[in-house]
Parts: C-alpha cells; sequence; structure tokens
C-alpha cells in the first residue's frame, strides 16, 4: 500500500490551453480533519444536522463582515480573462478549476440566496440551492486552490479568488467539514508552537547540531541561539526550516549572516514557527491566535527587531496583517501593541524580511563572498505566490522580485531567468501551496507544477540551469516532491540563503 | 481511520495508514508496514528505523533529516551518511515514509 502511482503530464515546447476533462480531479479531495482536529480548533467535530442553514447563514455573516468577498460575488462578469491562468486547470484540464468556475460553486449559491433575482428566478440568474452534493464540491474545488491569486492579476476587476476560496473553507469549517493537513497543523501550533510539533528540546538538540557541523565545516564558532532575552532579533522561520532538506541550508544561512554582520539575534521555541495557517482556512480567530505568539515571544525577549526568514505566506501575514492583527508596525494603540512597538528600534523597517537585511548588510559592505563557490550552480529563480503577489521588500515597487535577485548575483555568478509570463506577479504557483501541501493530494501537486516546470525545462535545455531557489518552504517541499515526476533530481531545489551560505567569507580561518 | 491486522491483533491506524498508538508498534508491525509499502527491510534499514524510534522516545518527535544522516552516517560509514542514500533506502522519503515504517506519526507542515 505505498499509494497509488502517479505520472506527470509531458512536458511541451509551447504551452497551449487543454483540452477540457470534465470532472478529471473530481477525486483529489483531502482527508477530513477527524472531531478531536477540529473541536480543538472550535469547530464542531463532524458535519452539523443543519449544516444547510448554518452554512447560509455563515454566508450571510461573512458578506456582512468583508465587504471585498460581497464585491467579488458580485462583480465577476463571467469575462473568461482567468480561465487559463490557473496552474491547476493547466495541468489538469479539469474545468471547475477554470478560477471562475471554481469561484461560481460559491457565487450560485450567494445568488439564490443573498440576490433579488436569484430569489424569485434561480434558473435565469445561474442560481442554485445548496445541496448535499454542491457542498461536497465545495470541499473538493475550494481544497484545489492554492490561494496563489495569479488569475486576479488578470481579472479586469480584481477579484481576488483567494479570498472566496478563503470564505469557503470557512463555511465548511463551520459546519464541520474541515481539511486534515491544515487543521491538524494549526492545532500543534497551538499545543506546541509550530506546524511540525518540534517541542523545544528536540529544537535546542537540532540547534546545537547545527552549530557543530558548521563548527567541522568552517571552523568558525556560528551560533544559532534559542530564547535568548535581550538579543537584537527575534528571527522567526519556519519549522520546516529546522527539520528538512533543503530547508536547513537556509538557516544555517541566516546563521551566518548574522555572525558576519554582529548582530545579536536568537530563535525563540515560544514563536518557532513563521507559518501560520489560519489565513489557508480564511479563519480570522485562529490568524490572529497564531500570529500573537509571535507578539508575545518578541515581547517576552525584549527584542528590537523581527526578522522573518524564507517562507512565503509568513511574509504576506507579517508584511500585511501583522499590523492590524497583532500591533506589531506603526498604528495599534492598545496596550500590548504599545509596549511592543516602544521596545522595537524605528530605524528599521518592521517586520523585516531576511533578505531585506542581507540585501542591506550586502549594500553596506558589511558582508564579503567568495561568489566562486556557487560556480557550480547555474541558478534560477521561483517567485513565491505570496511573496510575489502580497507584498513588498524595500523600498521601491517591485522590491520583492529584485531584492532576492540582488541577493543572488552578489553571491554567484551563474544567473539565468525564466521566462516572461512565469516570474513576477505572473508567477506560477509551486502547485503545493495554501493547505495542499499533502500527500492524498499529490496527484494534484504533480498537475499543479506543470507550468512551472514547462518554464525550468527551457532555462534547463537553454541554458543548462541545475539549481533553482526559492524563498518559500512549502515551494521547497513541494518542488523537492515533485520534480522528479519531471525528470529533474530534487537536489536542484535550494534556498536563496543556502546559496549566500555556501559563498559567504567567516572571518580568518 | 484505518485498522492493520498483525498476528491476530487489530491494530488502529489513521487514514494514511500511521499507527495511532505509539505502544502498539513491534518489529513484527514493523515488518508488516513495510511490506505495504513495498520496502524490503535489510539490517540497514533497521538502523534506521531503531534511530528513529530511541530519538522520538527522548524528543516526542522523529528528529531533523539532518540529524538523522549524520547519526546513520557514524553508524553505517560516511559514504552513507546522506539523504540520497536514505532515498535509496526509503524511496518514497526517509522522513514520512521511515517513521509510518517505524510506526512514529507523520511529520506534518512544510515537510
Amino acid at each position: 500500500m505505498a499509494g497509488p502511482e502517479f505520472t506527470a503530464p509531458v512536458l511541451r515546447e509551447y504551452p497551449v490551453i487543454p483540452i477540457l476533462q470534465r470532472g478529471a480531479m473530481a477525486a483529489a479531495t483531502p482527508y477530513l480533519a477527524n472531531e478531536k482536529i477540529q473541536e480543538a480548533l472550535g469547530f464542531p467535530g463532524k458535519l452539523v444536522d443543519d449544516w444547510h442553514d448554518k452554512a447560509i447563514a455563515k454566508m450571510g455573516d461573512l458578506l456582512g463582515k468583508y465587504r471585498s468577498l460581497k464585491v467579488f460575488l458580485d462583480t465577476c462578469v463571467h469575462c473568461g480573462a482567468c480561465s487559463d491562468k490557473c496552474h491547476y486547470f493547466l495541468g489538469s484540464g479539469d474545468p471547475k478549476n477554470m478560477p471562475v468556475a471554481r469561484q461560481d460553486l460559491l457565487r450560485s449559491v450567494y445568488r439564490r440566496h443573498f440576490t433579488l433575482a436569484g430569489k424569485m428566478f434561480p434558473q435565469l440568474v445561474g442560481a442554485r440551492e445548496l445541496t448535499r452534493e454542491v457542498l461536497d464540491e465545495w470541499y473538493t474545488y475550494y481544497n484545489q486552490c492554492s490561494e496563489c491569486r495569479r488569475c486576479s492579476v488578470f481579472c479586469p476587476y480584481g477579484i481576488d479568488t483567494a479570498e472566496v476560496t478563503m470564505a469557503a473553507r470557512e463555511i465548511l469549517d463551520s459546519v464541520g467539514l474541515g481539511q486534515k493537513y491544515s487543521n491538524e497543523i494549526i492545532g500543534k501550533v497551538h499545543k506546541i508552537g509550530n506546524n511540525l510539533g518540534l517541542p523545544g528540546p528536540a529544537l535546542e538538540n537540532t540547534l546545537e547540531g547545527l552549530e557543530e557541523d558548521i563548527k567541522e565545516d568552517t571552523g568558525i564558532d556560528v551560533r544559532y541561539p534559542l530564547d535568548v532575552h535581550g538579543a537584537e532579533v527575534l528571527l522567526v522561520t519556519p519549522s520546516a526550516d529546522f527539520f528538512a532538506e533543503p530547508h536547513i541550508e537556509s538557516l544555517i544561512g541566516y546563521g551566518k549572516v548574522f555572525h558576519a554582520a554582529g548582530i545579536s539575534w536568537t530563535l525563540s521555541s515560544k514563536a518557532s514557527e513563521a507559518g501560520n495557517f489560519g489565513m489557508f482556512i480564511g479563519n480570522y480567530e485562529q490568524l490572529r491566535k497564531v500570529a500573537l505568539r509571535v507578539r508575545e515571544a518578541a515581547q517576552e525577549l525584549g527584542v528590537k527587531r523581527i526578522v522573518v526568514g524564507e517562507c512565503g505566506h509568513a511574509w504576506r501575514i507579517a508584511y500585511s496583517f501583522w499590523n492590524t492583527l497583532t500591533g506589531i508596525g506603526a498604528g495599534a494603540n492598545d496596550p500590548f501593541a504599545i509596549q511592543l512597538q516602544s521596545q522595537l528600534d524605528h530605524r528599521h523597517k518592521q517586520p523585516m524580511h531576511i533578505c531585506e537585511l542581507t540585501w542591506d548588510l550586502i549594500q553596506r559592505g558589511a558582508l564579503s563572498f567568495d561568489k566562486e563557490a556557487n560556480d557550480h550552480r547555474i541558478i534560477t529563480f521561483h517567485d513565491s505566490c505570496n511573496v510575489a503577489r502580497a507584498t513588498r521588500m524595500g523600498n521601491t515597487p517591485g522590491g520583492q522580485f529584485e531584492i532576492p535577485r540582488h541577493i543572488i548575483k552578489a553571491v554567484a555568478n551563474h544567473y539565468v531567468e525564466m521566462a516572461p509570463g512565469t516570474t513576477h506577479e505572473q508567477t506560477f504557483c509551486c502547485g503545493g501551496g495554501g493547505g495542499i501541501l499533502t500527500d492524498e493530494m499529490l496527484d494534484l501537486r504533480i498537475k499543479g507544477t506543470l507550468p512551472r516546470m514547462e518554464a525550468l525545462k527551457q532555462v534547463v535545455d537553454s541554458d543548462g540551469v541545475n539549481f533553482m531557489v526559492t524563498i518559500c518552504a512549502i515551494c521547497k517541499a513541494q518542488f523537492t516532491k515533485v520534480v522528479p515526476y519531471y525528470g529533474f533530481k530534487m537536489s536542484m531545489i535550494g534556498g536563496v540563503h543556502q546559496l549566500v551560505s555556501t559563498a559567504i567569507k567567516l572571518g580568518d580561518k | 481511520m484505518g485498522t492493520i491486522e498483525v498476528n491476530g491483533k487489530t491494530l488502529e491506524t489513521d487514514e494514511e495508514g500511521y499507527l495511532t498508538t505509539l505502544d502498539d508498534w513491534t518489529e513484527e508491525v514493523g515488518n508488516f508496514l513495510a511490506k505495504q509499502e513495498n520496502v524490503e527491510l535489510t539490517p540497514n534499514h533497521w538502523e534506521v528505523i531503531n534511530f528513529l524510534r530511541e530519538y522520538y522516545t527522548e524528543f516526542q518527535i522523529a528528529p531533523a533529516v539532518r540529524v538523522l544522516t549524520k547519526s546513520i552516517g557514524k553508524k553505517l560509514g560516511a559514504d552513507k551518511g546522506n539523504s540520497q542514500y536514505l532515498y535509496e533506502l526509503f524511496p518514497y522519503g526517509p522522513a514520512k515514509q521511515a517513521c509510518k515504517i517505524a510506526g512514529l506519526p507523520k511529520p506534518t507542515g512544510c515537510v
């Protein structure tokens, strides 16, 4: 029972819109969260008896809270601009993976219950009743969206499909249909502090092992401090950085940067996770509760600034939401926020991305590199969706694209860009984002990565690219798992700070 | 939820076939789970499985891949202390497949 075998779609020379295959992905459904997982988050343990009324009431509640959702459900004119922009549609051909069709699963029920025309003449306006079949269809296809927001870039009205997906998942959770992967992980963060469920002593043991390894490799005492009070920087990074390959190589890189620059820093066993799957399930309370751990850790440790490691959606949450969510940044005026604000150092961006920190140090001449150490690598960069389409870095528009590339070019000699239309704000999702990175969704994940693989194949063939770096833990885990299906080696995936780690000079040996 | 039957005993697993109760595991159960995964267990596989279980008992979590490779390198020789060798032993990935056979819960998160 090693699971079903999957084969990847064939890589084509010129990407074309696939022939429609109705229901091709109808069976790709993630495991339901069990009662224990659901109840730990305050959701019903299983499908409630009055699910119909509860779901409609929840939809009404969300429409009242989020004006954006109502606008997105009202304004679509079915122009079709988004239809061929989704990686899951391009990889699977399932028409319900066209963003417009995905949204319409919810929109049709919205029309039936919340618009006059839909209440009076449902058939005329594509309105339909919420049946059990429709509910199950929501569960299937809203769990086939990685909330990457590529479709939104092409929508003339700027409809954010991810927000529709989040609303649908929130409704599903509220009637007892939660997704196991995301909800189990959120429960672990509340209980243990990170997505992995890595307890403090194990984290300490892992970090000590890293220090030994680096001492062995370089002869230098690079430290990976944990829970150090009064450190200047608190680094929050995805827990995968402590556990998985190649993630840990970037963690090594962060430590070397802090060491070389002489910045005092610490990790926290309480905030040992930058990721926040509360966003993936669209639940504000969970999102906030997970984010609060970072604020509490920062206050307890008395740090001056918070730096976020290589994690795509964590940076979105830090950059776009922390301000109002937990009062980090300017503006919030509750007592906790004021205290935190007064301890943060205003000479630095709050919060700061590790790439901003490293690039700033490079520009100031504080770091030096042996670029030739990366000469065995011909590198390309995969923009991660949340960083690309929901954040910025630095002080100029597009900084989130340029700063990681600047760093790569500062530490390595061979850099190749993938085709326009597959990078920057039009980047394709890795195929594993938004809570899809789970084994039972492997078929979808393989198909969804097709557009990225086609772009990668081009630069592999034309320029001999042998290393694709990203700044997201999900991208790294997803690619290492799926690239072998397309004939690439998993060792060709890495992180930006892995390159930094390879080339950085740590002083006289 | 699922179940497996080993030696007449019925053991509970999760949807993906990971044992629900750590103490249900015996070497026999390990052999059974390996067969389900199409993995033929050699002494080197057992080195990995035993290390995973020891580490889990101490830390309540599977070791980081790097910690595992280092330990295996020490036990079986430096040429085997890398993740490539671990993938040869456990093709579906040392973290997940080896944990499953060792009766440990599945590592979660962005891994």
